[in-house]
């Protein structure tokens, strides 16, 4: 539901082109402006096809960066800015999933597969180096090509 | 009438692939050489037929013709004509007829240069290459029909979204889907075999060339589409890990293992169920690929069920093709027993190396990639996947296959030595870790990333040049010069395109570690420093183009004084869609690009200027693009030219 609301105020509001991180959204102390960019890149903005707030056009993009540095310059760290976000636009802005819950599967499916893939290579490796080798036969099609070429 | 033409064409096109699809495949199974024969015409006049229908569409692009749907609904008179004709594949359904008329293609290839196939593996190869044809004539004429006509025509068209006017994207398409279609190719030998029952060296002989070609395209195609991103989006990003990206990078991960385990099958005859499974799943994943960027499945759950009707007829082409080629290989297995014995250490089990690592990775970047869809159908939760947790996830798989490259490349056949193997490239690795600590002591306080980088760049790169040399055997400098012009073209392609990668690694590393950014307002007239650059904003006027209105700035760059480069970016307005779009001017240059960016205008006077410094940009293309060219080399071997046919004189074949 929210997502379509979102949607119905960006078809309504004006088209006017903003442009991704405007000079006047940005802090003065640099470090602090740093945080905010590495956080932006994180968030993903709620209505375009998956582009960050750091890269968006979308008016509501500019309303969450400017919100990102407000909470950066109340004093939270870097977790709290997320967890701000987070309560009020839900998981979907972050693009980096927790790893919690469901979303275990997501980040240890990798190296499980990588570990079994590697057991069973290692596996057919070490046979291949123990098989005895199998005789070099030819079929009985190639047998007769055999005979052809030869024959000629 | 020609439209007509072009859509008669399309359904006489889908009735010879049921032909090429039913008569060849009965013909094997009966051992009916006449039947088999029918193979070949088939497969060229399905190629033909496509092709004059693409023709008719083209045309009707070309001049305008508003009677068709298709044409306005992506395109305008007023359109240059360039982009007249890459609106053609521009869309759903063109694209999806581009998608036919290279799988004709490929069909037709076989026919002509599948020579000395035994008969019935080329009759079989045909006929699954036509069933694929079939497939997707279907779904075209069913559910994606280019040809529908408007009652009423309007005057003008609704224009091509601008982005993609554009000359990279132009050709982007074409070569992604030479790539993405060519691994059809490779499925189609695999399927033949599978039912023939029979894997063996001259199988991988055979199927090593289309895969080549395939994996070839598809990596133009990926760098044309990152190059484009790169100039058009106006930021300097070049990857963003988004599902359509994903959908091409997967079979690209999958046609490179697959290259690597068929020169196992070729010269060893070993990993044959692996090397057919790979070539099933490459085109899988191409067909996966399809069915995410064409459903918009990934977007949102919601977005699909707009539209099931295209997204549900993929979603079962994917599962025919993989549920039957999957369940043939369940049953015939078996029948491939491997012949070469190898020991642990040996180039073999580099190459299966390789092939986990290359395999696993393309896994880990489409679970990332399909996770949001299975996290809201089972979990009820909407989330998104995106760059962190992919360069998380994926960045060890690269850097693990950039160690093992040199080590693997270099290894012998059968049995080797880890320490004998490591002697040569010592000095290598030695040179690499210390330029890669000499970077890390330089730039203190920055991320690990570019001395990693600088390190594996130095591995891979020089690591392949020492393999190219170590091939020369022993003896005077002078006389090894010689025979390296002598080696042949497929160990000059090997360590091409090992190098394009090591060069690839490092831009990518260097271009997302030392990006130099700048945000500010400048005024009209005012200058401002950008590294050891001093830009000004000479001016900025109002532009008209051809079917845009433009503001465009005037920007000098300056380094100690003299002139760098005077670019132009501008700010473009297309009214027919009523879309801006960016365009950022860039200053190339072998170490460095300047990108600038110009934004809108303030209330208080002046504009919002957004300034890069892309360290190394250009050696990320020219990477990819080294790499391909690694891979035509390969091409041109002249066994490939013996084995295609092409040359009937006997050649001796390069002892490897």
């Amino acid at each position: 539901m929210k997502r379509i609301l979102l949607g119905l105020m960006l078809a309504f509001a004006p088209m006017a082109p903003v442009h991704a991180v405007q000079p006047d959204e940005v802090l003065a102390d640099p470090g602090l402006e740093a945080r905010a960019r590495a956080i932006s890149r994180n968030l993903r903005c709620p209505v375009c096809q998956g582009e960050s707030i750091d890269d968006s056009n979308a008016p509501i993009s500019r309303d969450l960066r400017l919100v990102v540095r407000e909470r950066i310059m109340a004093g939270d760290n870097d977790a709290e800015v997320l967890d701000f976000v987070v309560s009020r636009y839900g998981e979907f802005v972050l693009f980096n999933p927790r790893a919690e819950g469901a979303n275990l599967i997501l980040w240890l499916a990798g190296p499980a597969v990588l570990l079994l893939g590697g057991i069973g290579a290692f596996a057919y490796v070490r046979r291949r180096g123990q098989a005895a080798p199998a005789p070099a036969t030819l079929s009985a099609e190639e047998q007769a090509r055999l005979r052809d070429l030869l024959g000629k | 009438m020609i439209v007509e033409f072009g859509h008669f064409a399309l359904v006489l096109a889908l009735a010879v692939a049921v032909v090429q699809m039913v008569v060849p495949m009965w013909g094997a199974y009966r051992r009916n050489a006449a039947l088999m024969a029918v193979a070949e015409p088939a497969a060229m006049i399905q190629f033909v037929l496509v092709a004059a229908s693409f023709a008719a569409l083209t045309y009707a692009f070309v001049v305008s013709d508003f009677s068709l749907v298709l044409v306005v609904q992506n395109s305008h008179t007023l359109k240059p004509m360039l982009y007249k004709i890459s609106g053609v594949w521009g869309n759903h359904e063109g694209s999806l007829l581009l998608w036919a008329l290279i799988l004709a293609l490929f069909g037709a290839c076989a026919a002509w240069f599948g020579g000395n196939l035994p008969p019935t593996l080329k009759a079989r190869v045909i006929a699954v290459q036509g069933s694929i044809g079939v497939a997707f004539l279907l779904f075209m004429l069913l559910t994606s029909n280019p040809f529908l006509r408007l009652a009423v025509p309007p005057l003008d068209g609704l224009d091509l979204n601008p982005l993609l006017q554009d000359p990279g994207l132009a050709f982007h398409p074409p070569f992604l889907y030479l790539g993405y279609v060519g691994l059809s190719m490779a499925f189609s030998f695999a399927v033949a075999a599978l039912i023939e029952g029979r894997v063996d060296a001259a199988w991988g002989r055979w199927v090593r060339p289309w895969t080549l070609a395939a994996w070839v395209f598809l990596t133009i195609g990926i760098a044309l589409g990152s190059w484009w991103a790169y100039y058009e989006l106006g930021w300097g990003g070049f990857w963003f890990w988004d599902p359509v990206e994903n959908a091409s990078f997967m079979p690209w991960l999958l046609a490179a293992a697959l290259l690597h385990s068929a020169i196992v099958v070729e010269k060893r005859e070993s990993l044959k169920a692996w090397t057919i499974l790979l070539a099933i799943m490459a085109f899988g994943f191409s067909l996966i690929g399809t069915f995410i960027v064409r459903s918009g499945v990934i977007t949102s759950v919601h977005s699909f069920a707009n539209d099931p009707e295209r997204g549900v007829f993929i979603l079962m082409i994917l599962a025919v093709f993989m549920g039957g080629a999957l369940t043939l290989f369940a049953f015939r297995a078996g029948v491939m027993e491997a012949k070469g014995l190898f020991a642990v250490v040996s180039r073999e089990s580099a190459l299966v190396a390789n092939n986990l690592l290359l395999s696993v990775a393309a896994f880990v970047v489409f679970i990332g990639t399909i996770w949001p869809l299975l996290a809201e159908l089972f979990f009820g939760r909407t989330l998104s996947v995106g760059e962190p947790f992919f360069n998380a996830a994926f960045s060890p798989f690269a850097v693990a296959l950039a160690v093992i490259l040199p080590l693997g490349a270099m290894m012998p056949w059968k049995r080797g030595e880890i320490l004998r193997g490591m002697r040569p490239l010592l000095p290598v690795a030695l040179l690499a870790f210390a330029l890669g600590t000499l970077v890390w002591a330089m730039q203190t306080g920055r991320t690990a990333l570019g001395p990693v980088g600088v390190a594996l760049g130095i591995w891979v790169v020089l690591g392949a040049v020492l393999d190219l040399w170590s091939r020369t055997g022993r003896g005077a400098f002078a006389g090894r010069m010689a025979r390296l012009g002598r080696l042949p073209r497929a160990d000059w392609g090997k360590v091409t395109a090992h190098a394009g990668l090591g060069i690839t690694i490092f831009a990518v590393c260097a271009m997302l570690a030392w990006k130099t950014e700048d945000i500010r307002i400048v005024q009209e007239g005012g200058s401002y420093p950008l590294g050891s650059y001093e830009v000004t904003l000479q001016s900025v006027d109002e532009v008209q183009g051809p079917n845009y209105s433009s503001t465009m700035a005037t920007m000098i760059v300056r380094r100690d004084g003299a002139l760098v480069a005077t670019l132009t970016p501008e700010k473009r307005f297309y009214p027919v869609q009523g879309m801006p779009t960016t365009e950022a001017a860039i200053d190339y240059g072998f170490w460095r690009d300047i990108y600038l960016v110009i934004g809108d205008p303030q209330a208080n006077g002046g504009y919002a200027v957004r300034s890069y410094i892309e360290p190394f940009a250009n050696w990320l293309w020219a990477g990819c693009l080294i790499m391909a060219f690694g891979g035509l080399l390969s091409l041109t071997d002249r066994r490939y030219r013996v084995a295609a046919g092409a040359s009937r004189r006997s050649a001796a074949v390069p002892a490897e």
